[in-house]
């Protein structure tokens, strides 16, 4: 294996990976508030808002049902607007916020439903606020369940960014597509697969891991 | 302390509406471990959660201390729920926090400094037995240790008034003992006012001063615990307290019994003595005076509130006019007869 190829593949590592933390941490940054709130504005729920949970559910559905691949060009003037060019890395980051964002929040609502309603009845019962509930209670005893929740995001954001060779994103996938794929060449498609599985895996034990550290159930 | 005026609640509305309270009317005095007892979907927990407004009534008054709950906006109301602790069947306690942060979350959540909740919550746990698990999850405890960190949470907030949601179903009978004990020392040493829904007489037994019984969504008896356990008004009473004492004829006898006296019958008898009459050589005077001899089927004695209630199934034996007047006899002590039926003679 040439020292170049060493050095396309590890170039191309830092771009998935760059690419993967930064759509990892603005979804989530956007998608547990809107996971939060697709949660408490439920019907009988602490901050009962039925209009608004069903706006809120309608507008994360259409984000999930439009394929990555479309939804990185539709968006191209809205992420031109965002990071001022069309294509590179940082473009493919904007899409992948995008289409995370959604994926998250159902998530994250579905780690909240699993917080038991008693809890939430004595938090009542001792006069805690719709936010204390939120804070003190919803938000810690979900926490196992969002943080599984986001280790499952992420793995799919590395599975996602392989599309980012669309729009010049660079990355793994890329990188297996234009040399393994195009220029048929199996040692890189089979180095960019084991890379990936490996980034993965190590993605999971460390999402395991922080679920173990820090739920006591 | 606590008092509900006329309180009803219906869920739903139009023909599908179920009215889950009727008109419930309800006094519990500062300082009085007040009980209620009902079968399951009598309205027990709805009751009980309309006193905190956990949930809203359709109807009626919710007074506690001398402050309207249900007149309340939202804010006021989450103070006023800082006077009235709660704890609950299923324990409800938060598993990411230690045993020390549950405590302290009442008091977090009045934004009390950490030294205020410092010096609250230790004693509390040391009230309640946990001094030595304040670290340790509630996964690592068993259910009567769980129920007195809910018990000590629930006292964090000092307040007036503590609401038991079944607090004893989920433990079993030695622990359930436990938690009473605790309860009922709480109740004497801080003057706590006590409401709580069971469906287990024996908490009732133990440490309530009155009694209420809901049934169908109505409170049907609410009576001091010595009264309803000699004497209870309704036949639901009188179930809950038969299936409590388990004081039931033999079944052979039950088989035999006809409901009308005839020239070769003897009644037979339950007797509920309290009081005064525990002590009175009854049997032995009814065989002198009467010249009837008395056959006891079943006896049994129970100390309820510091009150003997005996009680005893019993077949009359003697001619139709020696029963009648021994009976009579019976009725003018202070007792409670029933007449079960009545038996052919079988000598």
């Amino acid at each position: 294996m040439s020292s170049a190829l060493i050095d396309l593949v590890w170039q191309s590592t830092l771009e998935t990976l760059y690419m993967v933390a930064v759509a990892g941490i603005l979804s989530a940054l956007a998608g547990v508030p809107l996971g939060v709130l697709l949660y408490v504005t439920r019907p009988r729920q602490i901050l009962a808002q039925p209009v608004v949970n069903t706006v809120l559910g309608i507008v994360t559905n259409v984000g999930r049902s439009v394929p990555f691949i479309i939804l990185l060009v539709a968006i191209i003037p809205f992420t031109r607007m965002i990071v001022g060019s069309s294509i590179g890395t940082n473009a493919a980051a904007v899409p992948l916020t995008i289409a995370a964002i959604p994926f998250v929040a159902r998530l994250v609502e579905g780690a909240l439903n699993e917080v038991s309603p008693g809890l939430v009845e004595a938090a009542q019962s001792m006069g805690a606020t719709p936010m204390q509930i939120i804070m003190k209670v919803l938000l810690p005893e979900a926490r196992g369940g969002i943080i599984n929740g986001l280790t499952i995001t992420l793995v799919a954001l590395v599975s996602y960014s392989a599309m980012a060779g669309a729009v010049g994103g660079g990355g793994l996938g890329d990188l297996g597509i234009r040399y393994g794929y195009n220029r048929f060449n199996p040692t890189v498609m089979l180095i960019t697969v084991v890379v990936l599985v490996v980034m993965v895996q190590l993605f999971q034990s460390l999402g395991d891991y922080l679920v173990r550290k820090s739920d006591h159930k | 302390m606590i008092s509900l005026d006329n309180v009803s609640k219906t869920y739903g509305s139009g023909p599908g509406a179920v009215q889950a309270l009727k008109d419930i009317d309800l006094q519990v005095p500062k300082g009085t471990i007040h009980g209620v007892i009902g079968l399951s979907g009598a309205g027990k927990s709805t009751l009980i959660r309309c006193v905190n407004l956990l949930e809203r009534p359709s109807a009626g008054r919710v007074v506690i201390d001398g402050q309207e709950l249900t007149a309340m906006d939202a804010a006021a109301l989450r103070q006023a729920r800082h006077q009235c602790g709660m704890i609950f069947q299923h324990f409800n306690l938060l598993t990411n926090r230690t045993v020390y942060d549950n405590v302290a979350l009442p008091l977090e959540l009045m934004g009390q400094s950490r030294q205020t909740i410092r010096e609250r919550v230790l004693p509390l746990l040391e009230m309640t037995g946990l001094a030595d698990k304040t670290a340790q999850y509630p996964a690592q405890l068993s259910g009567g240790q769980k129920q007195r960190v809910a018990i000590a949470r629930a006292l964090a907030s000092q307040p007036k008034v503590l609401l038991c949601d079944e607090a004893t179903s989920a433990l079993d009978p030695q622990t359930t003992a436990s938690i009473l004990t605790l309860l009922q020392e709480i109740n004497q040493r801080l003057g706590l006012t006590i409401l709580l829904i069971t469906h287990e007489m024996e908490v009732v037994k133990t440490i309530c001063h009155r009694v209420g019984l809901i049934s169908d969504g109505r409170l049907v008896e609410d009576a001091d615990v010595g009264d309803f356990f000699t004497a209870p008004g309704t036949q639901l009473g009188r179930d809950f307290l038969n299936d409590f004492l388990k004081l039931e004829a033999p079944q052979a006898l039950i088989e035999r019994l006809e409901p009308e006296s005839g020239e070769s019958t003897h009644p037979v008898v339950r007797l509920t003595f309290s009081g005064d009459s525990v002590a009175t050589p009854l049997i032995s005077r009814l065989a002198r005076e009467h010249g009837i001899d008395v056959s006891i089927l079943q006896a049994k004695v129970e100390s309820i509130q510091g009150r003997t209630l005996g009680l005893m199934i019993a077949e009359l034996m003697g001619s139709a006019s020696q029963t009648r007047q021994a009976l009579a006899t019976l009725e003018s002590f202070d007792l409670h007869v029933e007449v079960l039926g009545h038996v052919q003679r079988t000598d």
